[in-house]
């Protein structure tokens, strides 16, 4: 079974700050992590191959420096790593990054399934997973929390909703975003670090992997950033103590004063 | 201090120290109160490559030495003696093997004890052979293609939990030590059964049980080395374990002052931190300067083994005995420096202090690491003389 799990490099959350004049995220000197929630999606992915055999690659796209979140990703057990990176990639948004996503995928070859985290800590849009399964052509299925079986060329798996979960059966190959209840990510083994520190990444560019130039970058994103501002701040909030015959009496009086019931 | 240590044996001391601080640390006190068996934290360990460390890469091993293994150890000790010593008996069940087995020996167990998917226990001591390795009672006798094990091990650290024994039992009692042998016995084998698990003072992640032998029959392929290696086998093994029971004191000592000058800053007494009392100060100093001096010396004999130092015996047993007195006394001063909050469970001093004890114990006593010292000195200064 060949697994891509698709990755990302962020800023640390604990570590970022906001600039408050242009209400963007100071990054300068922010170290850089491997997006929580895709630790799960390489964890499952892991568990699959222990289960079934096959490779496990982890692909990513951006500069540079993003081979650090695919060397840990090794360090992990990742057998192997694809980096994106061309200066042509820049300024992508989510649909322009979901397209170079899926033409590197294609490049990598034949593939089962495609996992990635629900969402990126930094956009936290939710986007590229179910983008880059719509470029392939394949199915999605978002939010997994547990992934019963994978036999004969399908998938059974739990989706997490806001009220329980569905089960859901799928064809395979696939894309999925799992959530953090599907399993406890492992920690780096000695050996998976140790090829970490010798592995050469070598980037796959815009060419490399056959992109139109129109689809990708700054060019190919349809997403406008026209003005980026804080929320505005919730209506006034109060916390109510005591019994809770004392509390649930206060919000009938405070309800009735407002005239609500 | 800096030891200048290599990328890699950073890269396996902070490795350690994240599977101490995330996933050790969090259940110490529980697995200390509860006499419990550390079963996820050896999981997460075996998954991190840290039971393979010290066994070469041919049998699946990272193929590092001593240092490289102690570092690990200190690491882990830090945090939890009982899961250390569980850890590092391992290497101690395993040395017989390692040092002495046959290339079928290694072939058959190492792999999987590199893995930390079997576990290891070595078994020498008896109720009336400890310290004194000769008074061993459990004997070994050839009957056809089989070997038939009779007799009880005591206070075996893995008992029950471990999957391989080596241990020692006589073959020939007229030859007194030259009559002992060293055997691989795998648990489940037929006649081969468990005493009860100890309650012990400290380090009560550990297992600790007997392991009784009644007409316990073996192929007679699982004898290590020959007839009457035995006691060269134990010996060997415990020097090459030996300076590693000092990495254990010197991680529970740095643990122990870890905790407390983080809790010494935040105390106030007589309307200051109790870190500006001089009286304290010089408790402190002293505690990080013994420790270090006992880390410094236990680093020292490990580079000293791991560049091929035939004649380890005095060195090993120096550090142990040096690391594990100033673990005994430095995690003491960390109660003492703490006071009240020090003796209580909310606190990992007062644990520290219970688990230290048996570093001075196990793995020959210190008093015996003093003979072998003193008799070692005695022996060459008769034949430089």
């Amino acid at each position: 079974m060949n697994i891509i799990v698709l990755v990302k490099q962020v800023p640390d959350a604990a570590e970022v700050k906001i600039n408050r004049e242009t209400n963007t995220l100071i990054r300068d000197g922010v170290p850089s992590i491997i997006n929580p929630y895709d630790l799960y999606a390489i964890e499952e992915a892991l568990r699959l191959r222990e289960k079934h055999g096959g490779r496990v690659t982890a692909v990513t796209m951006g500069p540079p420096q993003a081979a650090e979140a695919l060397k840990e990703a090794v360090s992990l057990g990742v057998d192997d790593v694809v980096l994106l990176s061309d200066r042509a990639f820049a300024g992508a948004d989510t649909w322009a990054t979901s397209y170079a996503l899926s033409q590197g995928i294609r490049k990598i070859g034949a593939f089962d399934l495609v996992i990635a985290g629900k969402q990126a800590i930094d956009g936290d849009t939710a986007q590229v997973g179910p983008e880059t399964a719509d470029m392939l052509g394949i199915p999605f299925v978002a939010y997994i929390r547990k992934i019963e079986k994978v036999e004969g060329g399908t998938m059974v798996a739990e989706r997490l909703m806001d009220e329980g979960y569905d089960i859901v059966e799928t064809s395979l190959p696939a894309v999925i975003t799992v959530v953090k209840e599907i399993n406890t990510p492992r920690l780096p083994s000695l050996k998976g670090k140790m090829k970490a520190k010798s592995l050469q990444v070598k980037p796959w560019t815009a060419a490399d992997i056959g992109a139109d130039p129109d689809r990708i970058g700054l060019k190919g994103s349809p997403t406008q950033v026209v003005r980026i501002f804080p929320p505005a701040p919730r209506g006034q909030r109060e916390i109510l103590s005591g019994s809770i015959e004392d509390q649930v009496a206060e919000v009938a009086r405070k309800l009735k004063e407002q005239s609500l019931i | 201090m800096d030891y200048l240590l290599t990328e890699e044996q950073i890269m396996i001391r902070d490795l350690a120290r994240q599977i101490a601080v995330e996933k050790i640390v969090p259940v110490r006190a529980e697995l200390d109160e509860q006499n419990k068996f550390p079963t996820d934290i050896m999981k997460a360990m075996a998954q991190a490559d840290l039971f393979g460390i010290y066994i070469p890469e041919a049998y699946g091993g990272l193929g590092k030495k001593s240092l490289d293994f102690y570092i690990a150890i200190e690491e882990i000790s830090k945090a939890c003696l009982g899961v250390s010593t569980t850890y590092a008996a391992n290497a101690l069940g395993s040395y017989p093997i390692l040092l002495h087995g046959s290339e079928a020996q290694k072939k058959k167990y190492l792999p999987d004890i590199a893995a930390g998917k079997k576990y290891v226990a070595f078994g020498l001591t008896e109720a009336n052979a400890g310290s004194d390795a000769s008074g061993i009672q459990t004997t070994a006798k050839l009957d056809g293609n089989e070997y038939v094990i009779n007799g009880t091990k005591q206070w075996i650290t893995n008992g029950g939990e471990a999957d391989i024994y080596t241990i020692i039992a006589i073959t020939d009692k007229s030859k007194g030590p030259r009559g002992a042998s060293a055997f691989i016995v795998e648990k489940g084998t037929p006649g081969f059964t468990f005493g009860k698990k100890e309650n012990k003072m400290g380090i009560r992640a550990s297992s600790t049980t007997e392991l009784i032998f009644n007409n316990c029959r073996i192929p007679k392929e699982n004898l290590i080395a020959k007839e009457g290696m035995g006691f060269i086998v134990a010996m060997k093994t415990l020097d090459c374990s030996r300076a590693g029971v000092g990495a254990q004191g010197v991680g529970v000592a740095q643990g122990a002052i870890d905790e407390c000058i983080k809790f010494a800053k935040s105390r106030i007494q007589f309307g200051q931190p109790v870190t500006s009392f001089q009286a304290v100060q010089h408790m402190l100093a002293d505690m990080q300067t013994q420790t270090e001096a006992a880390r410094a010396l236990v680093y020292a004999v490990a580079r000293m083994m791991d560049n091929g130092a035939k004649d380890f015996s005095r060195a090993s047993a120096m550090a142990k005995y040096f690391a594990t007195d100033v673990a005994m006394k430095v995690t003491t001063d960390a109660v003492q420096v703490m006071g009240g909050s020090g003796y209580m469970k909310e606190y990992p001093v007062e644990k520290m202090m219970r688990d230290a004890k048996i570093l001075q114990i196990y793995e020959g006593t210190n008093q015996v690491q003093r003979n072998v010292v003193a008799l070692d000195m005695i022996r060459e200064a008769t034949r430089t003389k």
